[in-house]
């Protein structure tokens, strides 16, 4: 045992794997945040978490209605959900217009101005290269703050003494 | 809470190591504080954020969010993080003698 502080973090490495608002938006808060305490970080995407950074999609994501069993209408509090209601035509929508609501208020920046934000704020900005290739994109179809299409290797070695987060 | 002499002043400190009371505050103290953080001169950019931020906290009692400051001060977020580097909204926090921001953004 001793009495020393335990390291405070220097480094991490977010990879986001999910393509709805609130499956790309963790990693960017957790990204803004790193920044701001003066941590290093680097933001991967894979797979759907594409979207978050495809310059035609990136203004468009939406709230996943269906699959989400701890989704409750009106509100936070309110009642569960049925899937079958979640998939109504607009309820994504609906819901994505609600929350795009609230976190305005908590001045939270749209998409594509909080990756500006985050890229200027010194974090670089990486696809997947197999998940690139898998959807048949090219380096012409994400926003400008992307630095690099890159291997999972490649990944790796950027990642050096990171926390690698997983979202 | 620990009690630091800065500029002949005997100043209250809080856990995070910010200035307990706002009002203890001035320029003289800022510069020492700067020096603490590793940023020997305070230019008019400096200032520019520094005051910015002492005016939105007097009008709403906290410290405006990064977003908000680069928006509304004339500082963007890549010179921000030049002028304050790392830890851009604490270091300015605290060497405008305000307590840490609570926010997330």
């Amino acid at each position: 045992m001793t009495d020393q502080q335990p390291e405070p973090i220097q480094k991490v490495s977010i990879v986001v794997s999910h393509g709805s608002l609130e499956g790309v938006y963790p990693g960017l808060i957790m990204a803004n945040g790193a920044r701001m305490e003066g941590i290093e970080a680097t933001l991967f995407f894979t797979f759907f978490g594409m979207y978050g950074i495809l310059d035609k999609y990136m203004d468009s994501l939406r709230v996943a209605t269906v699959g989400n069993p701890a989704m409750r209408v009106p509100d936070a509090k309110g009642f569960p959900m049925p899937t079958l209601l979640g998939a109504i035509p607009g309820m994504s929508a609906f819901a994505t217009s609600m929350m795009k609501r609230e976190m305005e208020k908590l001045d939270i920046p749209p998409v594509r101005e909080f990756i500006e934000m985050i890229s200027d704020a010194g974090c670089e900005i990486f696809a997947c290269k197999a998940s690139v290739d898998m959807f048949h994109l090219t380096k012409k179809d994400f926003c400008p703050q992307v630095n690099d299409i890159i291997s999972v290797g490649q990944f790796y070695e950027k990642s050096a003494g990171a926390q690698i987060i997983f979202t | 809470m620990a009690t630091k002499e800065i500029a002949g002043k005997s100043l209250e400190f809080d856990a995070d190591g910010h200035l307990a009371n706002h009002r203890d505050w001035n320029e003289t103290i800022a510069l020492e504080l700067s020096k603490e953080e590793e940023i020997d001169i305070l230019t008019d950019r400096h200032w520019a954020v520094i005051n910015y931020i002492r005016s939105q906290f007097d009008a709403l009692g906290e410290a405006p969010s990064i977003r908000k400051l680069t928006k509304e001060s004339g500082v963007d977020t890549k010179e921000l993080y030049a002028l304050f580097p790392k830890g851009p909204a604490k270091k300015a926090a605290r060497i405008a003698g305000l307590p840490k921001p609570k926010g997330c953004i």
